[in-house]
């Protein structure tokens, strides 16, 4: 069983992905009653709630755009943009925070939501892209190809709408099956979603940075984890190749962990 | 014209706060009931201490622009005022508390009549005008705004500045218990921002004390800001307590804090971008969630008046 999960979830920092329901019908339901239980129950109620939450804030700002919960101030069209790219940047960090967490934890059920959290990440910066398109730049093409051009902050914006499409639109098991590795390296760039997020958040703002820097530091946290991860792995990879040879030549056995350099 | 030396001991020193703010509210009222009874203004301008009173002998101006005024919520709620936080709606949030009283305005530099000045001696010389005018913020965003303020130049010309005063500088009050966005860093405090005199005693600058009608809210600057309408917002520095006349061109805060991004002139000039952005449109607040930007204006629309003050000066270079 442990084998077989990690298989699974060898796709090791993919966003939108997660085992098919496919995989999850390969075992036989009367040899795991209990497992078809909680998968059901993820499908059919998790998934449904989940799904529910991650609406929450974009049904907020049309419920305050009709000032029935709140209102969206003086400039509806700066606050309806900000608040799409605010959690465009959440989301994010939260589809960011599934595999850490899920190693930490060892909620591997946690993976079932990560291509949810992903499609919402593409669905709240595409709010904000159309935001900006047709309510502030009223679709009016010379402006916004100059301000893609031209912005830095923009350009590096709409660099990160580009993979978040990229990503969105191979997000199905079908495809995830028929690009097999490419479909991986095309997702590994989430990481660069990211930097490109909170770069496009940091030099929008005037002069307070304060915000995009909370931004920064998860970030950080969240990318740190995956490259101490990484190095650890592939030091233990070292570790395993190295001893390889002197134990045949020489007779000892050397441990090679106690010469190599410890990092953690 | 009415010229006062400040007294050795302020009155405000003797008397407790309370009788003294009442006495002034008693010789005030008695004020206004006198000039009501000779049907004709004794006193020149006052602010009531009251905020929902209505600001009384206000003159309109030829200066005023006939477009519509933003609403006085719209005025009132979104703002930059780090002062009080840095958010558009910080600002009205965070001021509540705000006491714009006592206030005293302190006059220096380059001039024949310097000293420190209570606010209501500071305005009353003058007619209060009404001054709609527009106002084109650096984030390009703009309202406009009825203002109710005194002329700046009648003020510096009160005061009697010398040749050497080639320019006037302006701060902010610096209380970080009063106002708590001085608790970040965000910008070095106190605010503050300069003109040359040449702008400084141009007709259509103000010192503004009221909006709508009214004294100003604390959102806005109360009591007492400048507006500069052919400038971005951020040359109209707001909660003035000191002015100065001074020889050479003043630092100012948003210079000092991006230099390449923010100059010293702040002309509103849609020709000249924000390295960040772009400065040939503006997005008018209040026109509606379907509402295109508008065109900014060289000048902010003001350049009639306004341009021979900048002839044969690199607006590209000096922005």
């Amino acid at each position: 069983m442990v084998t077989a999960n990690r298989s699974r979830i060898s796709t090791e920092g993919s966003t939108f992905a997660e085992t098919s329901d496919d995989d999850a019908c390969e075992i036989a339901p009367e040899n795991r009653p209990w497992q078809v239980t909680v998968l059901t129950q993820i499908r059919f109620i998790w998934k449904p709630v989940v799904f529910a939450l991650c609406l929450v804030p974009a049904i907020l700002v049309v419920t305050d755009a009709f000032e029935v919960t709140g209102d969206l101030g003086a400039n509806p069209v700066e606050a309806i943009q900000d608040r799409f790219g605010i959690w465009g940047l959440r989301f994010i960090m939260i589809t960011l925070t599934v595999t850490p967490l899920r190693v930490i934890t060892g909620w591997n059920w946690l993976l079932r939501f990560r291509r949810m959290l992903g499609l919402f990440t593409f669905f709240y910066v595409l709010m904000h892209f159309l935001t900006w398109l047709i309510l502030d730049q009223s679709l009016l093409m010379s402006a916004i190809a100059e301000d893609i051009v031209e912005r830095p902050f923009i350009t590096i914006g709409f660099t990160a709408f580009l993979l978040l499409i990229a990503m969105a639109a191979t997000s199905t098991n079908g495809l995830r099956r028929r690009m097999g590795k490419r479909w991986q390296q095309l997702h590994y760039s989430v990481y660069l979603v990211g930097l490109l997020g909170v770069w496009h958040f940091w030099w929008q703002v005037k002069l307070d940075t304060s915000d995009p820097a909370v931004y920064a530091a998860i970030l950080t946290v969240l990318l740190g984890s995956r490259l101490h991860r990484y190095l650890k792995r592939k030091r233990k990879r070292a570790e395993r190749d190295v001893p390889v040879q002197p134990v045949i030549r020489t007779g000892i056995r050397q441990d090679a962990s106690s010469t190599a350099p410890e990092y953690d | 014209m009415l010229i006062r030396k400040p007294p050795d001991i302020r009155s405000s020193e003797i008397t407790g706060e309370q009788n003294y703010l009442d006495r002034r509210r008693f010789l005030r009222d008695g004020a206004i009931a006198a000039s009501a009874l000779l049907a004709g203004p004794v006193y020149g301008a006052v602010i009531p201490v009251d905020r929902q009173a209505t600001l009384s002998d206000v003159a309109s101006s030829d200066f005023s622009t006939a477009e519509e005024p933003n609403s006085f919520e719209d005025v009132s709620t979104y703002n930059n005022y780090y002062e009080f936080g840095t958010g558009k709606g910080d600002p009205a949030a965070n001021s509540q508390e705000f006491e714009p009283r006592p206030w005293s305005i302190e006059v220096s530099g380059h001039a024949e009549t310097t000293g420190r000045f209570d606010l209501e001696d500071f305005v009353k010389p003058y007619q209060l005008e009404e001054r709609i005018y527009r106002m084109r913020c650096v984030e390009a965003w703009s309202m406009v705004i009825p203002w109710v303020g005194i002329p700046l130049a009648e003020v510096i010309r009160r005061f009697k500045p010398t040749s050497n005063a080639r320019f006037v500088a302006f701060e902010t009050l610096h209380d970080p218990k009063r106002m708590p966005g001085q608790g970040s860093r965000v910008l070095d405090w106190p605010y503050r921002e300069g003109l040359t005199i040449a702008e400084a005693t141009h007709p259509l600058a103000i010192l503004a004390v009221g909006v709508y009608g009214k004294a100003l809210p604390n959102a806005n600057g109360a009591p007492i800001r400048l507006v500069v309408p052919w400038k971005y917002g951020f040359k109209g520095i707001k909660g003035i307590v000191k002015m100065s006349f001074v020889e050479s061109q003043p630092a100012t805060s948003w210079e000092m804090a991006a230099p390449n991004e923010y100059g010293f002139h702040a002309n509103v000039n849609p020709e000249v971008d924000h390295p960040r952005w772009s400065q040939a449109r503006e997005r008018r607040i209040g026109a509606g969630l379907f509402a295109q930007k508008q065109p900014t204006l060289m000048f902010n629309g003001y350049g009639e008046q306004v341009a021979h003050l900048y002839r044969g000066l690199d607006l590209r270079r000096n922005f």
